[in-house]
C-alpha cells in the first residue's frame, strides 16, 4: 500500500503537468517503451540492480519522445498515430528481446509487467545487519518521489510557464527541450520503477485519474497539484482496503477506486454548476 | 536609431518558401504596423525574429545586436488563440510570467517584480480582475493580460500579433492609446494587423508583406494603391475596397503631415 502510494503521487504529480500540456498520451507511451531499455540494461549487467535500469529507462523514454516527434513532423502523421507506433514497436521490442535473450526464463516476467502484483512487493524485504529496513520497491521508489517533489517545487515557475506558452518562454531564452526532456525523464524512471511492483495499466491510472479529477475542480496549479495527491491517496489506501476485503487485484481496485472518484467528482460538479445556474435564475 | 533589421532572410516550411528574401529596417519609437492578406506569412515573420523558427537563410538583428544579448529588451506578445486558456492560472500567475528570467527561474519573485507587475496590471485596468482565472475573461481582458504579461517585462520593443482581433471597439482605443503612451515613451511597438480601414489611423510606419516585402515606409508613402493592389492581387473587390480605402486615409493623414510641420 505504502509502494502504491508513493508511486502514485510520484505519477500523479508529473500526470498533472502532462494534462495541462494535453500530452497525457505520451506518459501511456512511455510507460510502455521503457521495457527495452530494462532488458537491455537486465542483459548488460545481469541482475536487477536499480541504477543501470533506470538510466536504461531514462534514455528509452527520452528516445520514445524523440522518435514520437520526429514521426510527426516528418511524416505528417497525427499525433495520437506517432504515439501508438512508437509505444507498440518498442513494447514488441521488449517483449522480444525478453523472449530471445532468455528463452523465456528470467525475473521479468511478462504478465508482471503489465499488470504488476503489488501485493508480492512486501516479500521483497530488504536487511541491513539483519534489520529490516523496508522493501526494494519502496527503497527505490522513496528517492524517486523526493527527486520529483523538489523538481516541482523548485521548477514551478518553469513547468508552469513551458506547459501554459512554450513559446513565450522561448521568446525569453528559456530552454524549453531541457524543461519538456527532463519532464518525460522523470516520467520514464518513475514508470520504471513501478513496473514490477504495479504495473503499466496502474501507472497509467495514476498519472492521468487523479489529476484530471483534480483538474475538473480547481482553477489554481498549485491547488490542483495537492488536490490530485490527495485523489491519489484516497484510491491508493481505498482500493488496497477493498482489494483485501474483496479478494480481488490490488492494482486493478485501485484504478477503479480512482475511476469512479473521478466520476463522482464529474457529476458533482455538473450538479454544483446547475444548482448554481438555478440560485442564478431564482435570483431573478 | 534602427530598432529591428532583417536581412535577405528566407523562411521555408517543408521546402516552400513563406518568406522570401526579406530585407527591411525599423526605426525606433515609432509604432509599426506588419500588414499583408493572409498566408502572406506575418505570424511567421514574427516568429522568425523572435528566433522560434529558424530561417533558411539571412538574419535578424534587434537594436543592432544579436536577438540572445537583447532578449530582456524584447517582449513578445503572441496570438491571443496560441494558449490554451483554461489553463489553471489567474490574471496574475500570467503577468507574473513576465518576470521570469532565464538564470533566475528558480528562484522566488521578488518584492519589486510583485510592484511591477501590479503596476503592469494597472496599466491594462485590470486590477479588479487580478485573482480571476484566465478563462473567465472576456476576449478583450485576455489580450490585455498579454500585453501587461509584455509591459511588465519591461522591455524598449513588443512585438505584437494581432492584438487587435475579437477585441471591441472601446477595448482597441484603449490598447492604441496605451501603444500611444508607450511610443511617447521611447518604446517601439510592431503590430501584426490585417484590418485595412484602421491601418492609416493606427501606425506610423509600415511594412507591406506578401511573401516578399512590398514596401517598407513611413505609412504616406506605403499606402499607394500600387504598393496595396501588388500585396493583395488584382481581385476587383479587392482594388474597389483599396480605393475607398485610400479615399479615406488622405484626411487623417494630411491632418499627421501638418502636425509635422
Ligand atoms: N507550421 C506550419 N507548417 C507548414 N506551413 C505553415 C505553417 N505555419 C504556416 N504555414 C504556411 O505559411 C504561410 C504563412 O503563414 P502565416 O501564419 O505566417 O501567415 P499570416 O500572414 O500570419 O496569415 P494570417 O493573416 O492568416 O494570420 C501560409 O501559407 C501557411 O499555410
Ligand atoms: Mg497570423
Amino acid at each position: 500500500m505504502l509502494t502504491a502510494v508513493l508511486i502514485g503521487t510520484s505519477c500523479s504529480l508529473l500526470g498533472s503537468f502532462l494534462i495541462l500540456r494535453k500530452s497525457v498520451m505520451i506518459g501511456d507511451a512511455i510507460s510502455h517503451s521503457v521495457l527495452p531499455g530494462i532488458v537491455l540494461a537486465f542483459i548488460f549487467t545481469e541482475e536487477r540492480a536499480a541504477l543501470p535500469i533506470l538510466i536504461g529507462a531514462a534514455v528509452f523514454g527520452v528516445l520514445t519522445t524523440m522518435f514520437i516527434q520526429f514521426l510527426q513532423r516528418k511524416s505528417n502523421v497525427q499525433e495520437g498515430a506517432a504515439i501508438g507506433i512508437s509505444f507498440t514497436f518498442f513494447f514488441a521490442l521488449g517483449v522480444i528481446m525478453i523472449a530471445l535473450s532468455t528463452g523465456g526464463n528470467v525475473d521479468i516476467d511478462q504478465d508482471c509487467v503489465l499488470f504488476g502484483e503489488i501485493a508480492s512487493t512486501y516479500l521483497d524485504k530488504i536487511f541491513v545487519n539483519g534489520y529490516f529496513v523496508g522493501t526494494r520497491s519502496i527503497l527505490t521508489i522513496a528517492p524517486v518521489l523526493l527527486i520529483v517533489i523538489l523538481f516541482v517545487v523548485f521548477g514551478m515557475k518553469g513547468l508552469r510557464l513551458t506547459s501554459f506558452n512554450e513559446d513565450y518562454a522561448k521568446a525569453l531564452g528559456i530552454n524549453v527541450n531541457a524543461w519538456n526532456y527532463a519532464l518525460l525523464m522523470l516520467v520514464s524512471i518513475t514508470a520504471v520503477l513501478s513496473f514490477e511492483a504495479v504495473g503499466a495499466v496502474l501507472v497509467v491510472g495514476f498519472l492521468t485519474i487523479p489529476p484530471a479529477s483534480a483538474y475538473l475542480i480547481t482553477n489554481n496549479l498549485s491547488k490542483m497539484l495537492w488536490l490530485s495527491v490527495v485523489f491519489t491517496l484516497l484510491s491508493a489506501v481505498g482500493g488496497t482496503l477493498l482489494a483485501l476485503t474483496l479478494d480481488v487485484t490490488i492494482s486493478g481496485m485501485i484504478v477503479s477506486v480512482a475511476g469512479i472518484l473521478f466520476l463522482l467528482t464529474w457529476s458533482g460538479k455538473i450538479i454544483m454548476t446547475k444548482s448554481k445556474k438555478i440560485e442564478k435564475l431564482s435570483e431573478v | 536609431m534602427i530598432s529591428l533589421e532583417a536581412h535577405n532572410l528566407t523562411v521555408a516550411y517543408d521546402k516552400v518558401p513563406v518568406l522570401w528574401d526579406i530585407d527591411f529596417e525599423l526605426p525606433t519609437g515609432k509604432i509599426i504596423g506588419i500588414i499583408g492578406p493572409n498566408g502572406s506569412g506575418k505570424t511567421t515573420l514574427l516568429k522568425t525574429i523572435m528566433g522560434l523558427i529558424k530561417p533558411a537563410s539571412g538574419y535578424v538583428k534587434v537594436f543592432e545586436q544579436d536577438l540572445d544579448e537583447v532578449r530582456q529588451r524584447v517582449a513578445y506578445v503572441p496570438q491571443r488563440e496560441s494558449v490554451d486558456w483554461d489553463f489553471p492560472a489567474s490574471v496574475q500567475d500570467v503577468v507574473e510570467m513576465g518576470r521570469y528570467r532565464k538564470n533566475s527561474l528558480f528562484r522566488r519573485l521578488t518584492q519589486t517584480d510583485k510592484e511591477i507587475v501590479a503596476n503592469a496590471i494597472e496599466k491594462v485596468k485590470l486590477t479588479a480582475f487580478k485573482d480571476r482565472q484566465i478563462s473567465q475573461l472576456s476576449g478583450g481582458q485576455q489580450q490585455r493580460v498579454f500585453i501587461a504579461r509584455a509591459l511588465a517585462q519591461g522591455a524598449d520593443i513588443f512585438f505584437m500579433d494581432e492584438p487587435f482581433v475579437g477585441v471591441d471597439a472601446t477595448t482597441e482605443t484603449a490598447i492604441l492609446d496605451l501603444l500611444t503612451t508607450m511610443r511617447d515613451e521611447g518604446k517601439t511597438v510592431v503590430i501584426v494587423h490585417h484590418d485595412l480601414q484602421t491601418v492609416s489611423g493606427y501606425f506610423d510606419h509600415l511594412v507591406l508583406l506578401n511573401t516578399r516585402v512590398i514596401a517598407c515606409g513611413p505609412t504616406a508613402e506605403v499606402l499607394t494603391q500600387e504598393n496595396l493592389s501588388n500585396a493583395y492581387g488584382g481581385q476587383l473587390t479587392l482594388l474597389s475596397k483599396i480605393q475607398s480605402i485610400i479615399k479615406e486615409k488622405e484626411f487623417p493623414i494630411r491632418e499627421k503631415g501638418f502636425e509635422k510641420r
